[in-house]
């Protein structure tokens, strides 16, 4: 009875956070943004400098009629959002914030095939999405969605899998009890790999071209309206939470800090989340969008090499070290 | 497995199983069902799609026997990136929505026979060859990523290697063959 109470509170602890950050994030973004370009942003909703604005458009999308297209693939279309974002709620169950036993949903065995595999699927939204709007504009997005993934996919598990050689063991908690401070420099290279190719896996600048907004309106998801829409949207903002905290976890040290690491351990893993967090805004405000073949370019001539580079280095020091 | 497991742990027989044998049966026959659906479906995407709850279903099934490794290399090799090569190519040709007529080959009768005869051959090697295996269940779990590791890398190191190479070389085959020749470039400019 006890055990499944636990597992109960946990579940619902894993959920609150992956209703709020999301909107944390978002939040952040509409101010970072305006800042950034000499704006204010949101300023009304809720008073204190538009704290509240992401709740009253949860309310506007609310109330918007779901409108489903007569020529569309009614049942597909209406699926695809739960499939782009049901993923990242459960790849949020697995990463841990804090040392002690209670701070992760899950301890998953196989943590880095389970996060990377179950954060793949989320793709087959867009793509569902895409195809299913019978519209031009969304099936481009989809194609271009599709093209990104042959792009990233591998980089991102090379650069994973340099961690998990580092570290001995493929599970987070265990990646993050075997971390020392110089793992940081010793993967850096893998870390940055890792984050470019999560942002091209999120879709977010510059690496939106499957939503590229001033080519394709708006992608796979031109056709949607209302919750559905909010949907797609939240899965945007909980994928750059799970990137931010799993970049956190392998590369970063989670909980490890230069100080009070007993107890505030948690603490170190939201303020390093939120850095890499405002990082991802940042870029997208700098940077202009790349074109699909760039994409490519960038992954296979820089990204993969590099990848490959850190995983020579990292059994190389390993080998030193044990001999 | 979970046979062996039911008789030594618990010892339940055949007629009475427990939660698990049940779960892996229900799986199985929604598995099944998926892959029925792929390939009668006549919408091409559908399939797809199918063959999606397909795969997922046979990564529950792994899990269920304990072979969390093996299950979530599925999902990420075949649902996270096999399927998602397959609905590209789908969408780059023609992906109509609703059904499509020529989507029915003439060669039905000759497909079930074929599925018929591997699906026949296949349960039965297995079956012939792992009848007299029988799995310590005192040890760790046998589909620990730990586990697979070692006895893939002390015990199967060879056909490892092996299969490795045969996929270097599909691969480098895959890019000669798409290549274009110098000549080729000439001529079609």
């Amino acid at each position: 009875m006890n055990d499944a109470l636990d597992v109960a509170l946990r579940l619902l602890a894993v959920f609150a956070v992956f209703l709020v950050l999301p909107l944390v994030i978002g939040q952040t973004e509409h101010k970072v943004m305006a800042h950034m370009q000499g704006r204010l942003g949101p300023m009304y909703a809720g008073g204190f400098h538009g704290w509240a604005q992401l709740v009253a458009d949860g309310v506007k999308f609310a109330q918007k009629e779901d409108v489903v297209p007569a020529a569309a693939d009614r049942r597909v279309f209406q699926l695809a959002p739960a499939v782009a974002l049901l993923p990242y709620l459960l790849v949020l169950v697995a990463i841990p914030i804090g040392p002690s036993e209670g701070a992760v949903g899950i301890i998953v065995d196989a943590g880095i095939f389970f996060v990377l595999a179950v954060m793949g699927v989320g793709v087959l939204g867009s793509l569902m999405a895409g195809w299913a709007s019978a519209n031009k504009f969304s099936l481009l997005g989809a194609l271009r969605t599709a093209a990104q993934l042959l792009a990233y996919e591998l980089p991102m598990l090379l650069a994973a899998a340099s961690v998990a050689m580092a570290a001995g063991t493929v599970s987070l908690p265990g990646i993050l009890n075997a971390f020392e401070w110089w793992w940081l420099p010793w993967q850096i290279v893998g870390a940055l790999v890792f984050f470019v190719a999560g942002l091209a896996e999120l879709q977010r600048p510059p690496f939106d071209m499957p939503v590229a907004d001033s080519e394709i309106i708006f992608g796979a998801y031109t056709e949607y309206t209302g919750l559905r829409f909010a949907l797609f949207l939240l899965a945007e903002y909980a994928g750059i939470v799970v990137l931010c905290g799993l970049t956190t976890v392998l590369f970063l040290g989670g909980w490890h800090g230069p100080f009070g690491a007993d107890g505030l351990g948690w603490l170190w893993t939201l303020l390093k989340t939120a850095v890499l967090a405002f990082i991802v805004i940042w870029l997208r405000v700098t940077y202009p969008r790349l074109r699909e073949d760039q994409l490519q370019r960038l992954a296979w001539t820089t990204l993969v090499p590099l990848a490959l580079a850190q995983i020579a280095l990292t059994g190389v020091v390993k080998v030193v070290m044990q001999s | 497995m979970i046979l062996a497991h039911a008789v030594t742990q618990t010892g339940n027989g055949f007629l009475s199983p427990t939660g698990v044998e049940i779960a892996f049966l229900l799986v199985g026959i929604a598995t099944l069902a998926a892959a029925v659906l792929t390939v009668t479906t006549r919408q091409l995407v559908h399939a797809a799609l199918w063959l999606v709850v397909a795969l997922g279903g046979l990564a529950v099934e792994y899990l269920l026997l304990t072979a969390e490794f093996i299950a979530w290399v599925q999902v990420l090799i075949y649902v996270g990136s096999v399927v998602v090569l397959l609905l590209f190519g789908l969408m780059l040709t023609k992906a109509p929505i609703g059904r499509s007529a020529d989507a029915d080959s003439g060669n039905r009768p000759a497909a079930l026979v074929v599925a018929a005869a591997s699906a026949t051959a296949l349960v039965w090697v297995v079956v012939d060859a792992f009848r007299t295996t029988w799995i310590d269940l005192e040890g760790p779990a046998q589909g620990s990523t730990r586990v697979s590791g070692e006895i893939l890398f002390r015990h199967w190191v060879l056909p490892f290697e092996a299969l490795s190479v045969l996929l270097l070389a599909a691969l480098v085959g895959a890019i000669v063959l798409s290549r274009k020749s110098p000549q080729d470039r000439e001529g079609k400019n």
